[in-house]
């Protein structure tokens, strides 16, 4: 599948920052504001999926590979896991969080109102993880099914 | 008042799309009804007080299933056949 115009491409080269910034935005801010994991991994692989479409699968395939967004994808399952089972180790129960009421990162009590970035304990790391995972995943499958048809109009 | 009226526009505009989207034999036009109802159903979650929905509707039923469905018409055929 071979790229748009050159036009396409120019506009969404300025419009996908923007969509990426906002998206990574309502992932850090998934404890504060509406939004979180997946509906800021939504909204990346969104942008994604728009520059894929603009610059075509053929470009896209020369910088990255399907194995990768798989390998991603594990990642933020294994990191989201991994901090519901360190609730174990360190807060006795499952999913326990652990962090908060600490001095670490996101180590801050959230109060009533407008609330600090800085709180909220290991739910911003899952959302993190969360995030990661839907990305690569729902671009993963956008991906996929592009390299699948510009194989067919090869052999076609 | 307004806010009424926008309550009872908006549904009346899924619905048209949705509409639009099945009568229409041109397979293209009819996914971009299916983006515009998405994005008109967002629209409608956030003046239902659901921030949340309306971001997740609108990244995954305007954008991506849009991408999706592009590039499926891509692969196959663009005009519907009459049975």
């Amino acid at each position: 599948m071979n790229g748009m115009t050159k036009i396409v491409k120019t506009i969404a080269g300025i419009s996908f920052p923007f969509i990426v910034i906002y998206g990574l935005y309502v992932i850090a801010h998934g404890h504060l504001t509406p939004g979180g994991g997946f509906q800021g991994g939504a909204v990346v692989a969104s942008g994604l999926a728009l520059i894929l479409v603009a610059y075509g699968s053929k470009w896209a395939a020369t910088k990255i590979k399907e194995h990768d967004l798989s390998l991603l994808e594990s990642v933020g399952a294994i990191g989201f896991i991994t901090v519901a089972f360190f609730g174990i180790l360190f807060g006795g129960v499952f999913f326990s969080n652990f962090i908060v009421g600490t001095d670490l990162l996101f180590g801050g009590i959230p109060l009533a109102g407008a609330a600090d970035i800085n709180t909220g304990g290991t739910l911003p790391l899952m959302n993190f993880a969360v995030g990661l995972k839907v990305i690569a995943g729902l671009f993963g499958i956008v991906f996929i099914m592009a390299l699948a048809i510009s194989k067919k109009e090869e052999s076609a | 008042m307004i806010l009424e009226a926008i309550h009872i526009i908006l549904p009346i505009l899924i619905i048209i799309s949705a509409g639009i989207a099945i009568l229409l034999k041109d397979l293209l036009a009819s996914a971009v009804a299916v983006a515009a109802m998405s994005l008109l159903l967002s629209l409608e979650f956030y003046i239902l007080q659901a921030p949340d929905v309306a971001i997740a509707e609108a990244g995954v039923g305007a954008c991506l299933t849009t991408a999706i469905l592009i590039l499926a018409i891509k692969g196959t055929k663009r005009m519907e056949e009459e049975v």
